[in-house]
């Protein structure tokens, strides 16, 4: 019953922001979200919205799956936008108790909540078309930078993609042991919410006990296979920048000129 | 065990190896007492034993993991003791586990097989033919984007090995490799290990409770209590049916058949081992 998780929420598939390189996408998502800050004429933020939209139909992945990623969010982006709404001064809209709803209000509210969501989009457009190993290795490579100021980039990448690689051995196991104390009688579907927390001790200290034997023996092989960390090792698969990831930020670069010539023009 | 004067080494030489956990403090337990074995470039050798006996804690003096309290482990000229040779004879002995889970790093089977080569520095052209080759010798080639946990536990050890291989290892130990397999898991590692011992002169260190795994070997080394209690061929060990029994340890189904049938007073030759050996003798019968 919980085996069938999935880990973070990839969508497999062949588009090219499927194919590009992880470290781009990450370095062109900072330069969008900066600009998204940067830029905050109505123009502009049209523009962000349609290349939003355009990006997740080029990337294939089903668009209500992608506007889920936005539904955890929902309660503060209503929030923001009645916040603003009876917090701006303005003609006003309507009245209910002492709030005075205005319409400069509810423009001001709107453009920060489309900014949220935009970011929130777009990040999740990163992690439906990156899986977790690629982006593993894009921050190994990204922080590697920072090892001279001590750093541990190949220590956190390691560590990341060993939890990545247990995250299906201990979810079985979890499976395994809920069984088990299922069969001797545990309820672990009824009763309140301190009755079923207490009930997950029983769960939780093997798994952990058996978690860290697990370690305990892993560290053993990886040993036992010459692991001594980062350094002097090299990588069977490397990442590298093609031509589609130039052009990818070739087109951002674009995007961003014409923002700026918007700005300057005071579009 | 054969001595060897004017400087001839084995490719294994273990000489009065003691090892004791916790040395010096209270709870001290000692795991081998003066334990001496040679073993051959290209044997097959069989570790047998109760558990707690020693024959784990054996396996891990052989790739340095752990070093002896006593005595010395030398391995392909190079003394573990020492210290700048321990990635040497790392990368000459593999080591492949008992829990498949616990020993495989990465999400993905070929990238697994390439963490050992990765972290010796190969060039990655190398470490591709590498991967290729490892996967090959253990007929895993189809499984190499498979994430490890669709395989099965046979599958696992089989990877595992490779991960050995591609490190170009030229002795394997295996500690208990098959004690968490089913029966076909089983006979897929063991077939597995036979071909590297036959077709490339692999050296193999196989420690085991099943007796019929064992009695594939060239040798035998029977432990007690951090002690060797014998050594032998196979079908020397299997014949001490009395011996082994008061170790608690099984024979296989052929020699017992044979043993008892030996004390009924029906005559039988020795160092009957396996099932066809049993039925040729059976067929002699008059």
């Amino acid at each position: 019953m919980l085996t069938d998780i999935t880990i973070g929420q990839y969508f497999p598939g062949q588009s090219f922001l499927h194919r590009m390189d992880p470290r781009m996408k990450i370095g062109l998502l900072f330069m969008w979200i900066v600009a998204i800050f940067v830029f905050d004429s109505q123009v502009s933020y049209g523009i962000f919205t349609a290349s939003a939209i355009l990006l997740a139909l080029c990337s294939r992945v089903p668009i209500l799956t992608l506007a889920k990623s936005i539904k955890p969010l929902w309660m503060i982006l209503v929030f923001t936008l009645l916040i603003h709404m009876c917090g701006t001064p303005g003609e006003v809209w309507f009245h209910i108790f002492v709030f005075d709803f205005t319409r400069e209000g509810f423009i001001q509210g709107f453009h920060i909540c489309l900014r949220l969501a935009l970011l929130i989009f777009l990040s999740s457009l990163l992690t439906f078309t990156t899986s977790p190993l690629e982006l593993t290795d894009a921050m190994e490579s990204l922080l590697s930078p920072f090892k001279c100021i001590g750093l541990p980039a190949h220590e956190l990448a390691m560590m990341m993609s060993i939890a990545l690689r247990f995250v299906p051995t201990l979810i079985e196991e979890t499976d395994k042991i809920m069984k088990a104390q299922q069969s001797r009688g545990v309820n672990f579907e009824s009763g309140n919410v301190l009755k079923r927390l207490s009930n997950l001790v029983p769960i939780l200290v093997p798994l952990f006990i058996s978690a860290f034997r697990r370690a305990d023996e892993l560290a053993m092989a990886m040993e036992a296979r010459c692991y001594r960390g980062g350094e002097g090792r090299t990588r069977m698969k490397e990442l590298k920048i093609r031509t589609l990831d130039y052009g990818a930020c070739a087109g951002t670069v674009l995007l961003i000129a014409v923002l700026v010539v918007l700005k300057v023009e005071g579009i | 065990m054969t001595v060897h004067g004017d400087g001839y080494m084995s490719f294994i030489e273990i000489k009065d190896l003691t090892h004791i956990y916790h040395a010096g403090q209270e709870n001290a337990k000692e795991a081998l007492s003066k334990v001496s074995i040679n073993v051959e470039k290209g044997e097959f050798v069989a570790v047998l034993g109760e558990n707690g006996c020693g024959k784990s804690t054996l396996a891990k003096h052989i790739n340095a993991l752990l070093l002896p309290t006593d005595g010395c482990c030398i391995v392909d000229g190079m003394d573990t003791n020492d210290v700048t040779k321990v990635w040497d004879i790392r990368q000459q002995v593999g080591m492949v586990f008992q829990n498949p889970d616990n020993q495989i790093i990465a999400s993905v089977v070929e990238e697994d097989v390439a963490f050992g080569p990765e972290n010796l520095g190969i060039p990655r052209d190398e470490i591709k033919k590498r991967v290729d080759e490892a996967l090959k010798a253990v007929d895993m080639e189809r499984y190499r984007a498979f994430a490890p946990h669709l395989l099965s536990g046979g599958q696992k050890q089989r990877v595992a090995i490779a991960g050995a291989l591609a490190m170009h290892t030229k002795c394997l130990v295996l500690d208990e490799p098959t004690a968490m397999l089913d029966p076909k898991g089983r006979s897929e590692v063991m077939s597995a290990v036979k071909k590297l011992n036959k077709e490339q002169g692999i050296t193999i260190i196989y420690i085991t409770h099943f007796m019929e795994e064992a009695a594939e070997a060239d040798r035998v080394i029977v432990m007690e209590k951090g002690k060797i209690f014998a050594e032998g061929k196979p079908q020397e060990i299997f014949a001490r049916v009395d011996d082994l029994k008061r170790l608690r340890l099984d024979v296989p189904l052929a020699s017992a058949i044979a043993w008892n049938l030996k004390k009924q007073g029906i005559y039988i030759p020795d160092g009957i081992v396996q099932e066809e050996e049993l039925v040729e003798a059976l067929c002699q019968l008059k």
